[in-house]
């Protein structure tokens, strides 16, 4: 069962219409509409807001403002992970960026709401704030260590004596733009008062990170907070923690005793959610001649906003990538007046290997060497940094089958000689790391009398397939029919869990229910043993086999459900767990990571640079997959960000005042049915006994990583043109495309 | 109505001013709501939109017809689209008003789970959805492509458009739903469902 191509168990519901997101539950009265207003200045103070012609206007319950909002928590830094600190919103006249929330305006409609929201008259006292990332490099900080108490710098060797001795070198400055998650569903939700508690139906990825920052903000007990989330149309890091939208929302539905929701609309996900820092990366490559690596150096700086420290881990997959003895990351902060930056789907890896993996095209441009043999001669045999080996590296594998499939070897090694009518083809590679992840979850599994088992945890589905792949794991677990059993996430009365990102919610989520269902197994065995009216009263239960619904011991058998409905006629239950990584000591023994090696064919138009990708292949070693068609889903979902990444994405600020100019899908570009060929994704069979003891490692974030640089290595390889300036767009391509013969 | 334009016009003028003092007051407390009759799945819905009200946000938020997503409200990501006699359009660019005794079908229409539509059945199948949010529009956007491509209606990828046969390659099913934007990306399981439809494969 695990590792099947089960369709998704939720897809009926979701091909249907019928999958419930956050903004459209029910419960309760009429809900009212709640619009949000965002501050037109990036830095300043508000001197005074009107709200007299606010209130006046039609349908108009409330208008909250620092004015009259209700005292909130702090942001606690003492609390371990952001995600489930405090996020006070309209706590102080201060504007930290453009588009922070200065009102919500509740109206009985959303037109009426929407049209008030345009008359709440603020003013403000501006600042001179600071933008303008490449201006402000002077500015940079050392932070003082990255998620996890990972040091922000590592060296080891000598970098600077390992370049001058190589006898080839790179030495190459790259930028990449800010980003945005954009999930197809804005954030939203619904908060519905019952006396003291709130019901709050929001749209997140971590449903016990939502009930601790909403309590922690409104100065609530986590208790009286539950937080439903059922399906979340999409994430990508944008919905890790809740914003605005929810603390406001529940403000308001607290200060009117009246269901209230509030979604934020397009533009406003880009000025009051988040944003994937702006990068300058330098790269140092030393090799000798034979393509072995003596020196790697990878100095990453990023924006953050200046109240809000965030630093995207960017230089730490180059640490365990390849091996030299000689290697330098570091890692520094601009603080801005920007949009604060969060985790935007593979966080690190993405900017950091499009950039480390076009420097490695480029090494193996100056050797002449093939860039997937440079990397196969590069293999370090354990991690070079930690000194620890590698749980379950396949790396070289990816990138031999991955050539073998993709016919590799009809690429020219010199750019700009393959045309195809007015097409100019070329071929790129690149490699993918990512690491493992594991993180405290807790699911339930509760047997029935009708021997339906069904699997409880406030993990969530952001279309990652959690539904079904914990369906499979509790049917092999209990030798059920899939059909058999029951998944319900993403209730914050269910066992908490750290949810949906950093890809660890499968590994988590898989790995506690297999426990759970272990432990159940072992619960149902104790119990007809133990019962002379059982079949298998009195036997050895050493052998036995679930399969079927049933329990057999040497041909003995009885079915689940008439265990159940004898000994505990309400249900039997067993909860499993896992546990943070720190204290699962596989993880300080080995470098646990997945792999993968992508393939991309572009072609750019030999008169006007037009780039379009006309194939891709990536090749992944994963562990074990938990279903075949979800995981390739995935990771074919996460190529295309890197296809986007190299070839679109790109938040542009507004100098004036800090906010962003391109604030909608029209604007700011992802790809589009027309954007995207055929595109592959193969799994290796695995299995990595060290990550957990299903073997299974998370899949949600590989596929980007690195995918973009296979994409800007491929149109070098087409045009002659290596573009550093992310993302790779026709005016940078133009200038450089060699003269076409007429 | 006319009044009520001439007023929201002085509204939407103004706004962009510090001073908004010139609107006249009495003018914005009328109740600007409409009773309308919208023929939605086959049966007659009537109910009272302020004027303001897309068919989108009827069908979500006065209907209950939740189905259809709200991803832009711009016309830019497609997962409004819903069928109006016939035609795929995005809901969240007309208003409700103008839809009196229009044909609307939405994805509830299609099909519903244990008898789904072949378009739902094959994106099941082909998992050409992650999240879900924009899958119905995905959806209702295939079948008006399906009926416009049958009538032979050319697009920017027809080789030669005064055909009136349409081949729906891949490249044509790309062109003609790039109206409807996945973030997850599942667009080449959409292209294979959409595909396996078009030939007509399994139902």
């Amino acid at each position: 069962m695990i590792g099947q191509a089960l369709n998704r168990v939720d897809g009926p519901l979701k091909v249907t219409g019928g999958a419930t997101y956050a903004y459209e539950f029910r419960d309760g009265d009429q809900p009212l509409y709640g619009f949000v207003v965002g501050a037109t200045i990036g830095r300043g103070r508000i001197t005074g807001i009107d709200t007299t012609r606010v209130e006046s206007s039609p349908g108009v319950h409330l208008v909250l403002t620092h004015q009259n909002a209700p005292a909130q928590g702090a942001r606690d830094l003492s609390v371990p992970f952001e995600y489930w600190r405090a996020y006070p919103t309209l706590s102080s006249p201060d504007v930290h960026h453009h588009g922070e929330p200065v009102a919500l305006v509740v109206a009985a409609t959303f037109e009426q709401a929407r049209t008030a929201a345009n008359l709440v008259d603020v003013e403000y006292a501006a600042e001179q704030g600071s933008y303008d990332f490449a201006a402000c490099q002077d500015q940079a900080y050392a932070p003082e260590s990255l998620i996890f108490g990972i040091p922000a710098d590592t060296a080891v060797g000598d970098v600077d004596a390992g370049l001058r001795t190589a006898e080839v070198q790179v030495d190459e400055w790259y930028t990449t733009p800010y980003e945005f998650s954009q999930p197809m569903e804005p954030p939203a939700c619904l908060v519905v008062p019952d006396g003291d508690d709130l019901v709050v139906y929001t749209s997140c990825q971590i449903v016990d990170a939502a009930r601790a920052s909403i309590a922690a903000t409104l100065e609530l007990d986590p208790e009286r907070v539950h937080v439903v989330t059922q399906y979340v149309g999409g994430g990508f890091g944008s919905k890790l923690r809740i914003h605005g939208e929810t603390i406001l929302a529940a403000m308001a539905a607290r200060a009117l005793q009246r269901p209230v929701k509030v979604a934020l609309t397009r533009q406003q996900m880009f000025s009051s959610v988040s944003v994937r820092p702006t990068s300058s990366q330098r790269v140092r490559l030393g090799a000798e001649r034979d393509g072995r690596l003596v020196a790697i150096a990878h100095e990453v700086t990023m924006h953050t906003n200046r109240h809000v420290e965030f630093i995207e881990p960017t230089a730490t997959a180059t640490r365990s990538l390849y091996a030299a003895p000689n290697r330098l990351t570091s890692t520094r902060l601009v603080p801005l007046d920007v949009l604060r930056g969060e985790d935007v789907r593979a966080p690190g890896e993405a900017p950091g290997l499009l950039v480390v993996e076009s420097a490695v095209d480029e090494l193996a441009h100056a050797l002449g060497m093939d860039p997937v043999e440079l990397r196969i001669r590069n293999e370090p045999t354990v991690d070079p940094e930690r000194g620890v080996p590698y749980s379950d590296r396949h790396l070289v594998e990816c990138l031999r089958d991955g050539a073998d499939r993709f016919g590799w070897e009809r690429r020219l090694p010199e750019p700009a000689r393959r045309r195809d009518g007015r097409w100019l083809v070329g071929y790129g590679v690149a490699a993918a790391i990512r690491v493992h992840l594991q993180g405290p979850t807790k699911a339930a599994v509760r047997l029935g009398p009708d021997g339906i088992a069904v699997v409880e945890s406030d993990m969530t589905d952001i279309g990652t397939g959690t539904y079904t792949i914990l369906t499979q794991v509790a049917a092999e677990g209990l030798g059920l029919p899939p059909d058999r059993v029951r998944v319900e996430l993403g209730r914050s009365e269910f066992p908490p869990s750290v949810g949906s990102g950093g890809s660890w919610g499968a590994g988590n989520s898989s790995t506690a229910v297999h426990h759970a269902c272990t432990a159940l197994r072992e619960k149902l065995l104790a119990a007809a043993s133990s019962d002379v009216r059982s079949p298998l009263h009195g036997l050895d239960t050493a052998g036995a086999v679930f399969s079927g619904g049933s329990v057999s011991i040497d041909g003995a058998s009885e079915a689940l459900g008439e265990i159940v409905t004898r000994n505990c006629p309400e249900g039997l239950e067993a909860e499993g767990e896992t546990v943070l990584l720190t204290e699962e000591p596989n993880y300080g023994a080995y470098a646990i990571h997945t792999y993968g090696a992508h393939f991309a064919e572009v072609g750019v138009d030999a008169d006007t640079a037009e780039i379009r990708l006309r194939r891709m292949l990536g090749v992944f070693s994963v562990g074990r997959v938990l279903n075949a068609k979800t995981a390739r889903s995935q990771l074919i979902g996460g190529m295309i960000w890197g296809v986007s990444q190299a070839l679109a994405e790109e938040g542009v600020v507004d100098m004036r005042s800090g906010g962003f100019v391109n604030r909608d899908l029209a604007q700011y570009l992802v790809p589009v049915h027309a954007d995207i060929p055929e595109i592959d994704a193969v799994m290796l069979d695995g299995f990595d006994d060290k990550a957990n003891v299903l073997g299974v490692k998370g899949l949600g974030e590989l596929g980007i990583c690195g995918a973009g640089a296979a994409v800007a290595n491929a149109v070098f390889n087409a045009t002659g043109v290596r573009v550093r300036d992310f993302p790779i767009t026709i005016e940078k391509v133009l200038p450089g495309l060699p003269l076409t013969e007429v | 109505m006319l009044r009520w334009i001439a007023a929201r016009r002085r509204t939407v003028l103004t706004t962009s001013k510090a001073d908004e003092t010139d609107i006249e007051p009495g003018l914005r407390d009328i109740p600007e709501l409409s009773m309308i009759t919208l023929r939605i799945n086959g049966t007659k819905r009537d109910l009272e939109v302020d004027t303001r009200t897309t068919l989108l946000d009827a069908l979500r938020e006065h209907l209950g017809l939740t189905g259809t997503k709200k991803g832009c409200d711009h016309g830019q990501c497609g997962a409004c689209t819903v069928l109006v006699n016939g035609r795929r359009i995005n809901s969240c660019l007309t208003l409700a008003v103008m839809h009196e005794d229009d044909e609307i079908v939405t994805i509830e229409d299609l099909g519903e789970p244990g008898h789904l539509h072949p378009l739902q059945a094959a994106f099941v199948e082909c998992d050409g959805f992650q999240c879900g949010y924009c899958t119905s529009g995905q959806i209702c956007s295939a079948v008006g492509m399906l009926a416009e491509a049958a009538a032979g209606w050319p697009s920017h990828a027809t080789a030669d458009v005064s055909s009136s046969q349409i081949a729906l390659t891949d490249e044509e099913i790309r062109e003609r739903m790039s109206g409807n934007v996945c973030r997850c990306a599942a667009y080449p399981n959409i292209v294979a469902a959409i595909r396996v439809v078009a030939e007509g494969g399994p139902t």
